[in-house]
């Protein structure tokens, strides 16, 4: 234990360091004097850059967090992995179909998963990473793409997969192909672009720019507004 | 999360007053009283928090100290001792900043057969555009037109925007949602493929086209899948340090830093697009800031001391809603999404004050007023205050599950402290977002400096004085696209003089005959976090490099 109760000692790579309680352990690092360079990307929760393993006192379970988004605690003992060595696929989107043979031909291990679930237990963001990874050798890329949206690709299900599967790249090829290729075009948004590009907007736009101050604001003040519709969003 | 006794109260008040609030319109502001409101309480009135600049193409112009100090301060090179006469690389285009602008302008070079090379001080996607959450607007729908978006675009602005950017912004606008489209973004969508799209602050069609709560990064990840299927040379962890000019004054490369190894290099490029977004991490005027780490105006400091002019760069965006509880997470972003599926901002005894989806400068100054003038915020125990963002209303309006499925991300940011925003409403405060101006470009993302061009935050003019939600993930796929293309074209026709860097040593004698030097390092390259103890018990001979 710290001396002062206000404080914690927790261990960054096995050396101790005492800071107040209550930060992250990003703002614990830089209270305690580290000026982050690898291991520190968005600070709010969504580049993946702060993965970090830790175990608390003699506890044998290892924990997983982001550091930018978990509070420091007593006895904490801890390393960051910014980096995890992952081979990533180069791929054509637009030219492959989006079924199982694509994604085992560019990632084969899938294959090898053994089920233990370890991916699933040190996700910070609490993805289901091993079904979805058997949607994947299902070819159920809808699956793939629901289950894996939330990934921050930060690289700690790859670090600690026994069969050595990547699954982020494969989550984020599943991605890609079911945008591009299972889900519907959106019929209005080809149309829009095409009058666009026939220059149907131009003369609008034109008198746009040519308008005064105070023509524009005349205009803007008397916009209708569309009225909010409660059924647009949390969509499938 | 253990809420103190005021706190709890203050809560019940915002139920109590829930059923009420429901279903009643609060009036929008009248543009005179819009206008009163912002003089007196938004941050950039305060006259005491900027200054006139001593040299540079802006002169005479006021901008936050934050940003003077920099503009101010000194090279991290002496550009008489540095070896111009053999680049260690030669490219056609450089790319400083591996953001969504830089990336787009990588694929969009690429494509047209330019060698390309992208250097960023971080990761490629280390990026506000990463963090950006709501949307991104265009206007695809029948009822909408590039138009009608440019209308909104100019009065969010304030009427001050440059009208060809804003024609540039609306018109690409519908090409960039098919090119995500196209590339496999997971952008929402209705099971006909219709585009889901909803309401933002300021606009007047529903034009707001979102991924969850992950808009922006499942935009970035995408470009930056597709950025290395194309196996585009990257340079990651380096940051460009001065840009080089040749003898007739064009741009003509950068002298670069690798943060990791600390050793400088020379690229000479025939063109330079500088992508390196914004200046959250100044913390002007000592506001929180929802801006990743790295959002430090280095492209801005760079360009400014190679002649490029800036605009509007006494205008900051403060978001209306940052997080003021938990302590371990003020500051950063409660997506204006939550107020767009119908949350209501509500002080301290439940009742509104202001329509909730005014512009973004609009609703902070709101807020400043009802936590100080009117003195009916909340404050926590930490001392900070804020009012609430009553978000259960969201699924008693619409219903339930939508806070998980639209706002996975706000539900697991919360969540990971124990609230659980369904339940209950959460504090927030206004928290510096976004840089509004920048490097003054052209439609085709041109500075003034011949061959230099700037695409995303670090540029301005497209928003005026202030920004709506969701034209920043637009604006810098619009001109990191126009940038990558335009720069394309150029290089077939650049024909490039023996390089210098005479352009910083002048800055820096005029700099010094200012008397206004501020002798602090810049570009800053990333922000100093160690408690002042700490910095006090430095040491170092040298400061600088």
């Amino acid at each position: 234990m710290a001396a002062d109760s206000s404080m914690v000692r927790f261990f960054l790579m096995g050396k101790p360091h005492n800071v107040p309680k209550g930060l992250t352990i990003q703002k614990a690092m830089e209270y305690a004097g580290f000026r982050l360079l690898r291991g520190c990307g968005c600070r709010g929760g969504f580049c993946g850059a702060c993965g970090t393993v830790y175990r608390v006192g003699s506890d044998y379970r290892l924990k997983v967090g982001l550091a930018c988004q978990t509070v420091v605690e007593d006895q904490m003992y801890l390393a960051q992995i910014p980096f995890f060595p992952a081979v990533k696929a180069a791929y054509k989107v637009e030219d492959l179909p989006p079924t199982a043979e694509t994604l085992i031909s560019l990632y084969p291990e899938i294959l090898r998963c053994v089920g233990c679930n370890t991916c699933r237990k040190v996700c910070p963001q609490e993805i289901e990473v091993m079904r979805y990874i058997a949607a994947a050798q299902r070819g159920d890329i809808a699956k793939v793409a629901d289950l894996s949206f939330d990934c921050l690709m930060c690289g700690l299900c790859a670090s600690r997969c026994p069969a050595e599967i990547v699954q982020y790249h494969v989550a984020i090829l599943a991605r890609r192909l079911y945008a591009r290729h299972i889900t519907k075009p959106a019929v209005h948004l080809a149309q829009c672009v095409a009058a666009i590009d026939r220059g149907e907007c131009d003369a609008d736009l034109a008198a746009m720019v040519a308008a005064d101050s105070a023509r524009l604001k005349a205009l803007y003040n008397a916009r209708e507004i569309e009225p909010e519709d409660l059924e647009a969003a949390g969509q499938e | 999360m253990s809420y103190d006794r005021d706190m709890l109260e203050s809560m019940r008040r915002v139920e109590a007053t829930r059923p009420a609030r429901l279903h009643q319109t609060f009036p929008r502001l009248t543009p005179e009283d819009k206008q009163a409101l912002l003089q007196k309480f938004h941050p950039d009135y305060r006259p005491e928090s900027m200054r006139p600049l001593a040299v540079g193409p802006n002169a005479g112009d006021r901008v936050p100290h934050e940003v003077a100090n920099l503009l101010e301060g000194v090279s991290r090179i002496d550009p008489e001792a540095f070896d111009l006469t053999r680049p260690d690389e030669d490219v056609d285009i450089l790319i400083v900043g591996g953001g969504g602008a830089g990336t787009s302008a990588a694929l969009m070079a690429q494509e047209r057969g330019a060698k390309v090379l992208l250097v960023t001080k971080l990761r490629i996607g280390d990026a506000n555009t990463m963090m950006a959450q709501g949307g991104i607007q265009a206007a695809d729908k029948a009822n909408d037109s590039p138009a009608v978006h440019y209308l909104d675009v100019m009065g969010g602005g304030g009427f001050t925007n440059i009208p060809a950017l804003v024609r540039a912004l609306t018109h690409d606008a519908p090409g960039v949602i098919k090119w995500l489209e196209e590339l496999g973004a997971m952008l929402d969508k209705q099971r006909d493929g219709t585009m889901v799209s909803i309401h933002g602050g300021g606009t007047c069609r529903r034009r707001m086209h979102s991924a969850r709560d992950y808009s922006g990064a499942e935009i970035m990840r995408t470009l930056r899948d597709e950025f290395k299927n194309r196996r585009i040379p990257i340079r990651e962890f380096t940051a460009a340090v001065e840009l080089v000019l040749d003898e007739s004054g064009q741009c003509a490369g950068a002298v670069l830093y690798d943060m990791e190894t600390g050793e400088y290099s020379l690229v000479r490029a025939k063109t330079v697009i500088l992508a390196t977004g914004g200046m959250g991490r100044l913390h002007v005027q000592g506001f929180p800031c929802t801006n990743h780490y790295g959002a430090t105006a280095d492209g801005l400091v760079i360009g400014y001391r190679a002649g490029a002019k800036m605009a509007f760069m006494d205008a900051v965006q403060y978001h209306p809603t940052g997080v003021a509880y938990p302590e371990q997470i003020v500051g950063l972003l409660v997506t204006e999404k939550v107020r767009g599926l119908g949350a209501q901002l509500v002080n301290a005894h439940g009742e509104r004050f202001i329509y909730d989806l005014e512009t973004r400068d609009t609703v902070s100054a709101g807020i400043i007023r009802e936590c100080g003038e009117r003195g009916k915020g909340v404050r926590t125990n930490t001392g900070m205050e804020g009012v609430w963002l009553d978000s259960p209303m969201i699924e008693i309006l619409r219903r339930e599950g939508t806070i998980l499925r639209a706002l996975p991300a706000m539900f697991r940011q919360y969540m990971r402290f124990d609230i659980d925003m369904r339940k209950v409403p959460i504090l927030i405060y206004p928290t510096q977002h976004y840089q509004n101006g920048g490097l003054l470009i052209t439609e085709d993302a041109e500075t003034v400096v011949p061959n230099l061009y700037a695409a995303g935050e670090v540029s301005g003019g497209v928003h005026g004085r202030n920004r709506l939600m969701g034209n920043s993930l637009l604006d810098i796929l619009v001109f990191g696209r126009r940038a990558g293309i335009a720069a394309a074209e150029r290089v077939r026709r650049v024909q490039q003089k023996p390089l210098t860097l005479a352009h910083v040593r002048d800055y820096r004698r005029r700099v010094d005959e200012s008397g206004k030097g501020t002798g602090i390092p810049a570009p800053m390259l990333l922000p100093d976090y160690a408690r002042p103890e700490t910095v006090a018990r430095r040491h170092e001979a040298v400061r600088a490099a």
